[in-house]
């Protein structure tokens, strides 16, 4: 049976374990092997108590896995975190959302000062280290170069960073209530904008649900075009990434070098999509095609890439100053990368195997398999290793893609979109597409009138944001920029 | 030592990657500033209005916002007479926020007012201190590319800097969150006097998709009006290059 990235639970089939049950059945299946996916609370309408709870696991017989509780306002639970630490930034959430209490959670902390706790940034409760020579530094929310705002503290021994605690929120606007205001079939450039550089991930991880949810699946031919868009995507971020990385250590030719291979690579995704993020390329049962002409300009255009790009990487590879800054550098173990459910690279570059286009195939994947890369030192390096691999990985996957003559890849074959979009009404539906930094997955629930009643977003993010801080323990704190940019990871994605 | 074949190869391979004239630079294939025909659209139909994601299209006559519109390009296939059409061009930008609205009668954004006084002081040397508050990275991302070595706008003394004592300028991305207010606010009074807001992106400029939360609070720029609006979702690097140049009178 082909394991699928995308599931619909009928919420009229089954009734909602109670909290204390639903708690227990999650504390069999972790501690059964499964893997906590994601774990989060809807609360109910106006004057309603009842919050819905939903867990999501995958498994390695069945694939994604749902489960459905019941709690009310007020309710408290033991921890799981307790038991399974990588239930601790979902258990946060559901907390910071919902009010649902897990007791004994050993770092109940805002995750993203939502709702009445907006603009009390300064009520964050950091950890202090206490001695007399210990130090604090604490950084931003604005750094210095263009990036995203958050703020860093370090608790210090003369250099070296005993601890870092992360403290989100600032790029915090509300996506998840936006997207109940709007019609669904209109959605896509809003879902775009959740994490602008993963915007082919949110939106296909968006239209699979939504198509799902209508009971009429896109063609596969357009499934294939999503796969092109999301593997080009994933290219160029991983190429930003690189150029990071040498520009954090003063690498300078990997800046320059990086920084116009980029530029290739979302130039041609614009002359297929029209904007360079590949933003208005996918959009509900369509997808733009690529005519004899784009195909044969896509495909000259990563061929060219190619050559250039592994030139620049064994440049990189082989020079003794990245090795002495990248090897040793921000170690996370295999066993803490597990433990904390850490996604996407940082867990491969740790040694964890997990990848939702290998782990959930789906048809596409079944068809036009997609290797899965890993390394095992779970260093900076490794990380660094893991994207150039990846890129690798994907050209190869693009170029057998582009060149299977037996695919029609002119997009020609959409099936138009009636103003009468309807979906199954009482359904809940979860869909996960891994982007550049890991599973990006989004669950659409529908109400009694086929409305959207919830829409739960969550970036990879958010569960890998503790991996950095375990990365920079009793590491300087001038290797901090590296560890921070081989995580490379989302604000505006954590903090929606 | 072992590495100097590998460098050549590489710096070979490398060539010259700037553009040498950023003015005459055509993005291809993007999705850029529509023009709007002028027949009268059909009695009652408001299926551009409708598709569009962030409210920025107006009728009676046709007009689109161009400070609100992400350029996602939804609204050209749902119109029926096909009266909206985007086109390459990256002249988006205006000095004020009324003359971003385009429309058949009014094709072109009202053009970027040179300043005198801000080329006597600026034109040779701009730096900018950039504040990303709520949106989505895409025009940090498009802002770092401007300064890469395609773009390369430090060839003309416009760069960004780390510290906003630093700064002649502010360039803003993002609706605003609430949870940026303060350092927003902390960050512009650090910036020593003469001193200019730019703002980059729908999302600056009206909130963009975000308009509508309630996460996002806009009131610094009710009292810090934007010297230069230069819309986009995001930001193509030429869009903001082109804004930039006109308004210091740079090449022309």
């Amino acid at each position: 049976m082909t394991k699928n990235a995308v599931v619909v639970y009928d919420l009229r089939e089954t009734t909602p374990l109670g909290l204390a049950d639903f708690i227990n059945e999650c504390d069999r299946r972790l501690s059964e092997g499964e893997r906590l996916l994601s774990l989060f609370g809807r609360n109910g309408g106006e004057g309603e108590t009842a919050i819905a709870v939903t867990a999501v696991f995958v498994t390695e017989s069945d694939g994604l896995s749902v489960l459905r509780g019941v709690a009310k306002k007020g309710d408290a639970y033991p921890a799981l975190t307790l038991k399974h630490p990588s239930a601790h930034i979902y258990e946060r959430e559901l907390w910071e959302q919902t009010g649902v209490l897990p007791g004994g959670h050993p770092w109940l902390k805002p995750v993203r000062f939502e709702g009445a706790r907006q603009q009390r940034m300064d009520e964050y409760p950091f950890f202090t280290v206490r001695g007399r020579e210990v130090h604090e530094v604490g950084v931003g929310p604005i750094h210095a170069g263009v990036i995203e705002p958050g703020h860093f503290r370090f608790m210090c021994h003369g250099e070296t960073v005993h601890h870092l605690e992360i403290q989100l929120g600032y790029q915090h606007r509300g996506v998840e209530k936006l997207l109940l205001q709007r019609p669904p079939k209109n959605l896509t450039p809003t879902v775009e904008s959740i994490c602008g550089d993963s915007c082919i991930a949110y939106a296909w991880s968006y239209l699979a649900a939504l198509e799902a949810l209508s009971g009429t699946p896109a063609g596969f031919e357009t499934d294939v075009l999503r796969g092109i868009a999301l593997e080009m995507e994933r290219i160029a971020v991983h190429v930003a990434t690189l150029n990071g990385l040498a520009t954090d250590i003063a690498f300078v030719q990997g800046t320059g070098s990086y920084g116009r291979l980029r530029t290739a690579v979302i130039n041609a995704s614009q002359r297929v999509s029209g904007n360079r993020f590949g933003r208005g390329w996918l959009r509900p049962w369509r997808t733009k095609g690529l005519t004899d002409a784009l195909r044969q300009d896509v495909r000259q255009t990563l061929a060219d890439f190619a050559v250039d790009l592994r030139r620049m990487n064994g440049l990189m590879c082989s020079a003794l100053s990245v090795k002495a800054r990248f090897k040793g550098a921000g170690v996370v173990s295999t066993q803490a990368a597990r433990d904390l459910g850490l996604l996407g690279v940082a867990a491969r570059a740790s040694g964890v195997a997990i990848d939702a286009r290998s782990e959930l195939p789906g048809r596409l994947y079944e068809r036009a398999p997609m290797g899965s890369v890993v390394e095992s030192s779970g260093d900076c390096w490794a990380r660094m290793l893991v994207r150039m691999r990846e890129i690798d990985t994907s050209l190869e996957w693009l170029f057998r893609v582009l060149d299977d003559s037996t695919l029609d890849l002119s997009g020609g074959t959409a099936a138009p979109v009636g103003a009468d979009l309807r979906l199954a009404p009482e359904q809940l539906c979860v869909s996960v597409v891994e982007g550049v930094r890991g599973p990006v997955l989004l669950a659409l629930e529908t109400a009694a009138d086929g409305a959207l009643r919830h829409v739960k977003v969550q970036d990879p993010s958010l569960a890998n944001w503790f991996g950095l801080a375990l990365a920079v323990r009793d590491n300087g704190i001038s290797d901090f920029p590296i560890c921070n940019k081989s995580f490379d990871l989302s604000y505006c994605g954590n903090d929606l | 030592m072992f590495n100097f074949p590998k460098s050549i190869a590489v710096r070979k391979a490398q060539g010259s990657q700037f553009i040498p004239d950023l003015r005459a630079a055509v993005p291809g294939g993007y999705r850029g500033k529509p023009v709007i025909a002028g027949a009268a659209c059909a009695t009652g139909c408001t299926a551009c209005v409708d598709a569009c994601p962030s409210r920025a299209i107006a009728l009676d006559p046709l007009r689109i916002d161009m400070g609100r519109c992400v350029l996602c390009g939804d609204c050209e296939p749902a119109c029926p007479a096909g009266s909206i059409a985007f086109k390459t061009d990256v002249k988006l930008s205006s000095t004020t926020r009324d003359g971003l609205t385009i429309s058949a009668a009014h094709p072109d954004i009202d053009p970027i007012k040179v300043s005198a006084e801000l080329r006597k002081r600026f034109g040779r040397s701009l730096k900018l201190r950039s504040v990303s508050a709520g949106g989505c990275n895409g025009c940090e991302l498009e802002l770092n590319a401007v300064g890469n070595v395609n773009f390369d706008f430090g060839r003309y003394g416009i760069d960004m800097v780390a510290s906003p004592r630093h700064a002649d300028g502010l360039v803003l991305t993002g609706p605003i969150s609430r949870n940026m207010v303060e350092a927003l606010q902390i960050c512009w009074d650090a910036m020593p006097e003469p001193k200019l807001v730019i703002a980059m992106g729908a999302c600056a400029i009206s909130g963009g998709v975000f308009a509508d939360c309630a996460e996002v609070d806009r009131r610094f720029l009710e009292t810090f009006k934007p010297t230069l609006y230069i819309p986009g979702c995001p930001t193509h690097p030429l869009v903001f290059i082109a804004a930039v140049m006109d308004l210091l009178g740079i090449d022309v």
